[in-house]
């Protein structure tokens, strides 16, 4: 039998370099809200179903309810307290422009998606925007004023 | 919810993934993207002491072609496939299908391999790759065994892998040049709660068509009554048999009842894509 206890990770989140240990079944969302005080990534479905717990890992949207810490090793993390520089960034400011929120749950998933897709291809079509977020549930806004935001962008 | 705490282990090659195996006294589970895996040790529906992860051996992802096949690295992603140039101009259904997995960060995270092996039965790539003859390629050490995708699904979370054994590859023979596939399915959740495979291979004497049903029953089906049937119809009268040797085959099916709906109601979702796809194949025209 053989043991292997907590595990020492470096990776760089939001921009800063970070070295940690964690246990092997620690989850991302909880690191991240719990050790290092992040609250806008959000746990909601627990599932991988809703997108309100997403965060960029090397610049592409993974769950992080169902990631494991362990995994980021190595990587670089962008949650939402890591999109804006001195201003919002084009992405938040559209947001708020457009009213692209309610009660504002979904709203940190829905930046990085949108983030991550606009890195990837700065010119999607309204097909492609909405086939991105199909994976980002929002129940207050409707997603109209949400796919205006994205489409101000394009 | 948590999982129950367990060991992690992290080997940058095949012969330690095994080593470590063997040294973990029955109670370890390989593990690749854990979109899968993951939830089910959350929901505390599976328990393992320890977690071998693969994504640091080299070589086992990523695309390839080789001597008339496709040969896709178990560890590829969902995303990588949607994407990936030799998959589009080989197996367009397939990277089509592979676009349509659950949600961009499952495709990202979650493998090719990893879905085969966790056998969800309203998984979206089995009954392809078993239209295409696919087969996946097990190693335990210096064991090596291939097995096609339609004997690999035994049932429901259940397959011919033992605990030991690492897929490392699917290999999917190159079409011939006139051969098309389509992928029909409908989901009003994350999974398809139907889908149909469908290959159409005209210049191919004898066995032209390939049919295969997905996410019904408790494995995926091939549909052979239904193939001999359009075979021997012959091109032309195709649509002469067409709706009732559908109509056959899904009343056949042994469909099941669950949260992705009735077996009745999959049962005539099976016949009308049944239709869609052959009548696609035959004319080369989508009516979707």
């Amino acid at each position: 039998m053989i043991e292997a206890g907590a595990i020492p990770i470096t990776f760089v989140l939001n921009g800063r370099e970070h070295q940690l240990d964690v246990a092997p079944c620690d989850l991302l969302i909880d690191v991240l809200r719990d050790r290092l005080n992040l609250k806008g990534t959000k746990r909601s479905c627990d599932v991988e179903v809703c997108g309100a717990c997403t965060v960029l890992r090397d610049g592409m949207p993974i769950s992080s309810c169902t990631t494991l810490a362990a995994d980021v090793d190595g990587k670089s993390v962008l949650t939402i307290e890591g999109v804006a520089g001195a201003q919002l960034s084009a992405v938040q400011q559209a947001f708020v422009s457009h009213g692209a929120l309610q009660c504002g749950f979904c709203t940190p998933g829905m930046v990085l998606a949108v983030t991550s897709l606009l890195n990837e291809d700065p010119h999607p079509s309204e097909q492609k925007i909405r086939h991105y977020l199909r994976g980002n549930i929002c129940r207050c806004t409707g997603y109209v004023k949400i796919l205006d935001a994205v489409k101000s962008l394009v | 919810m948590l999982p129950h705490p367990f060991s992690y282990h992290r080997p940058d090659s095949l012969n330690k993934a095994f080593d470590l195996f063997d040294r973990c006294d029955d109670d370890a589970a390989f593990y690749a993207g854990g979109t899968e895996l993951l939830l089910a040790l959350k929901a505390r529906v599976l328990r393992y002491g320890h977690l071998i992860d693969l994504k640091r051996i080299p070589g086992l992802s990523g695309v390839r072609e080789e001597d008339g096949f496709v040969v896709i690295g178990a560890l590829s992603s969902h995303h990588l496939l949607s994407t990936d140039p030799i998959i589009r101009r080989n197996m367009p259904a397939y990277a089509m299908l592979s676009d349509n997995v659950a949600n961009i960060r499952v495709r990202i995270a979650g493998t090719i391999g990893g879905n085969l092996c966790f056998a969800e039965p309203h998984a979206d790539p089995p009954a392809l790759l078993a239209a295409m003859s696919a087969t996946v390629v097990l190693r335990s050490g210096e064991a090596y065994r291939e097995v096609e995708v339609g004997d690999f699904i035994e049932s429901e979370f259940a397959t011919v892998r033992t605990e030991r054994e690492i897929m490392t590859e699917i290999r999917v023979p190159r079409p011939p040049a006139d051969a098309r596939f389509v992928f029909k399915s409908f989901s009003h959740l994350e999974r398809p709660s139907v889908s149909i495979a469908a290959g159409y291979c005209p210049s191919r004497h004898g066995q032209r068509f390939r049919l295969w049903a997905g996410a019904i029953a408790e494995r995926p089906m091939r549909l052979s009554e239904l193939e001999r049937a359009l075979d021997e119809a012959g091109p032309d009268a195709v649509e002469d048999v067409l709706v009732a040797a559908a109509s056959r085959a899904a009343e056949e099916l042994p469909a099941l009842s669950d949260l992705h709906g009735g077996a009745d109601y999959k049962r005539a979702l099976a016949q009308t894509f049944i239709c869609r796809a052959v009548r696609e194949l035959v004319t080369g025209e989508s009516h979707d």
